[in-house]
């Protein structure tokens, strides 16, 4: 009998579900003696089944399972060595018949094409995986063909604006300077995407490797990786690749024999969501507060204590090695001609199949919330998709043939963004919504530009008051002059943007708005001081269970009769809803 | 609670003379005593020459630096997108109401518990989210936050 290997998903999100308390259970039976490969990988992308376990090397080939249970892992595991299929509803993909084949089919990985598969803290296994050929290759290349090649691919800068990235770096290569830094900004600041963090945690080399190509090119010899400090783990996996890649030699002095040399620093942000937009992320990391400074002098020529500076996204650098590697067109061969390549998304929300993708650019919004992502998590209709997050909007149904590249959803007012993908059912109320990001934003206005900081404030407290029905038609006007201003009198990105969840909500679900502020009336039945819970007469039978856990005594009735609320007593907390066993109470 | 303000000596010295070190010193030096108090700012102001207006401004401009003591635990509340419409609110009161917070603390009075909210912990395929130190918990329900804090209370995650 062949040696098995066991692969358990450790990723963040995989902990979180109890991966490892799996992995410790099939350490334990390791050391019994059992005839098992057991090894540690990150994200496998399908977030809504972890713990994910993959098991191979026997008969049956390749087996992903789901939601593994720790008590019945080591049952499961004995079955595959003896060559017996486990049930039918834990078998995610592969060969077999499973059940989310079709989710698979409908990606391209090129960013994640190791995430799930190699061992994160692992050289030897990304170099197993043709990790740090890409470098070699660059390194017999002279580095303005590099930069040729990289503006030949086509590639857009995945950070949200689309810039060309090999543009960007012929403005740094230009630049006649002693020192030159290269930066990674993995500040993945935006509420709802966790892009970045699954490809650090998953394959730190190939944004390493990606970066130190770039450095080459450019002419830099230092480079900072800029990290939210909430995720410890990405940290961590970093930490452990950049120390084994100076080891190697692919880090340092004379890197592979070459006479390029190149240092990279890991610095940990501090908790500010502006430090993602480049010049406030410069003077983070020189140690200041993290605050917008006016373009230009653009990075490129005066970034990083003065020095040029180049600043790429986590999944731009990611893209990196695969285009030396294939080649600038073998790259424009997925996508569209505008926006070559894949895109990385992070479903969540209402959605079935909440988790990691990667899909070739031009695909249809409809087939990757219906087929990549498995459809609606309930019975509950898709209402919108948020895109971009707190500088995006809302995607309506109406629009979702709209294809997935840079222009066209720029054109429905959301943005690419980094690619957060909300996905919101008709439980949703979008005027909620549109203040959920209004309040983020207004919380992380650094508070330079006046409008910024007082035009989000003024609208978060204009769309407070329609949630709580004491908006009125006037306030609409307001809004959509404050959106104006505040995107003319703001200096960065995170100003500039900060209206777009309320304007396209405004644009696509006006009648939500007009019904809170005319109606008195959240349609989604989400805004608690709108909301009215009412007892139906024919469906109720008395059984007091409402009456007892109201906390404020206002259901009356006796037993056997049907109940009735007082509704100037109401305080609206739904613990009747919640209570009632018969549907007998309405609420709306 | 008087503070020993020579424990900040050696980091002081790991950073001296070196730039873009301000996060990173204050980091260390929060790590050591828990949070940034006004004599533990003065004392890093003085120790290498850098105007104390400086080290509040950072310290003030980035929501990981606290300026009271907090709780031996802290409790972050993932206010994302994908929790936000998961209910991540009813969590929240949940946690209030089981550690007895009024509506202006976020503190427990016996200094065990801090409650706050973070902006996104990236689990979002595992909405709602709280992270209990490093440790997050998903797919969350009001009722599930009894059984999470006991852990915790009762010393069996320290």
């Amino acid at each position: 009998m062949s040696t098995i290997r066991v692969k358990v998903g450790l990723a963040s999100c995989g902990v979180a579900a109890g991966a490892m308390e799996v992995y410790h259970v099939l350490a334990d039976y390791e050391k019994t003696g059992a005839d098992i490969d057991l090894q540690k990988t990150a994200c496998i992308g399908m977030c809504f089944e972890e713990p994910i376990v993959e098991l191979s090397g026997g008969e049956l080939g390749k087996l992903s399972l789901g939601k593994v249970d720790p008590a019945q892992i080591i049952g499961l595991v004995e079955d595959y060595q003896k060559g017996v299929l486990p049930p039918a509803n834990i078998i995610l993909a592969e060969k077999h018949n499973a059940k989310h084949n079709e989710l698979l089919a409908g990606q391209y990985r090129i960013v994640l094409r190791n995430c799930g598969v190699i061992d994160p803290k692992s050289i030897e296994d990304y170099e197993d995986h043709g990790g740090y050929t890409a470098l070699k290759k660059a390194l017999s290349m002279q580095p303005a063909s590099i930069i040729d090649e990289v503006k030949a691919s086509g590639l857009r800068g995945r950070g949200g604006a689309g810039f060309s990235t090999g543009q960007k770096w012929s403005l740094a290569a230009r630049e006649k300077a002693k020192k030159k830094y290269v930066v990674c900004n993995a500040d993945e600041g935006d509420p709802g995407a966790f892009m970045d963090r699954s490809t650090l945690e998953g394959d730190p080399h190939n944004v390493i490797e990606g970066m130190i190509i770039g450095a080459y090119a450019m002419g830099a010899d230092e480079g900072y990786i800029y990290c939210r400090a909430e995720y410890p783990m990405a940290i961590q996996h970093l930490k452990i690749a950049i120390e084994a890649a100076e080891k190697k030699g692919y880090l340092g002095k004379k890197i592979m024999g070459s006479d390029f040399s190149f240092d990279l620093h890991i610095k940990e942000g501090a908790g500010a969501f502006v430090c993602g937009e480049e010049t406030a992320l410069m003077q983070s990391i020189e140690g200041k507060r993290g605050m917008p400074t006016i373009r230009p002098p653009y990075p490129a020529a005066s970034g990083l204590w003065g020095c040029p500076t180049n600043i790429n996204n986590v999944e731009t650098w990611a893209n990196v090695t695969w285009i030396i590697n294939h080649s600038a067109n073998e790259f424009r061969k997925i996508g569209t001609d505008k926006s070559p390549g894949t895109k990385v998304f992070a479903l969540a929300g209402k959605i079935a199949g909440s988790g990691l993708i990667e899909v070739p650019m031009g695909i249809p919004l409809k087939d990757i919330i219906y087929k990549v992502g498995g459809g609606m998590k309930t019975d509950k209709p898709f209402k919108a998709v948020q895109m971009g997050g707190p500088s995006g909007g809302c995607i309506p149904a109406s629009l979702l043939d709209t294809i997935v590249d840079y222009d066209s959803i720029n054109a429905t007012g959301a943005i690419m963004g980094s690619g957060g993908m909300v996905v919101m059912d008709t439980g949703t109320c979008m005027v909620d919504v549109a203040r959920f990001f209004l309040n983020f934003t207004q919380n992380e206005s650094c508070g330079k530009c006046t409008f910024c900081r007082i035009g989000t404030k003024r609208m978060l407290e204009i769309l407070t008051r329609i949630t709580e029905g004491k908006g009125e038609m006037e306030d609409i006007q307001r809004l959509e002059d404050l959106s104006t201003n505040i995107i003319k009198g703001s200096l960065c990105g995170l100003g500039q943007t900060a209206p777009n969840p309320v304007l396209t909500t405004l644009r696509y679900f006006r009648d939500e708005y007009i019904a809170h502020i005319q109606d008195k009336r959240c349609p989604a039945g989400v805004c608690t001081s709108l909301l009215k819970y009412e007892i139906i007469p024919d469906k109720c039978i008395g059984c007091t269970a409402c009456a007892r856990k109201c906390p404020v005594s206002c259901i009356s009735g006796a037993v056997k009769q049907v109940h009735v609320i007082d509704q100037d007593k109401c305080i609206k907390c739904g613990a009747c809803f919640k209570a009632c066993k018969f549907d007998a109470i309405s609420k709306g | 609670m008087e503070q020993d303000l020579t424990l900040l000596d050696a980091i002081i010295a790991k950073f001296r003379g070196k730039h873009g070190i301000l996060i990173p010193l204050l980091q260390e030096v929060q790590h050591t005593l828990g949070y940034l108090s006004r004599d533990a700012m003065r004392y890093v102001s003085e120790s290498l020459q850098i105007p104390s207006a400086d080290i509040y401004g950072v310290a003030t401009f980035y929501s990981m630096f606290k300026l009271k003591a907090q709780g031996k635990h802290i409790i972050r509340v993932c206010k994302g997108t994908a929790c936000h419409v998961s209910d991540a609110d009813g969590i929240k009161e949940a946690l209030r109401t089981e550690l007895g917070l009024g509506d202006d603390e976020d503190t427990t009075s016996d200094m065990k518990f801090t409650l706050m909210e973070v902006a996104c912990l990236g689990c979002c395929s595992l909405a709602p989210v709280i992270m209990v130190d490093d440790t997050t918990y998903g797919t969350l329900t009001p009722e599930s936050i009894k059984g999470i804090l006991e852990r915790y209370a009762s010393g069996e995650e320290s």
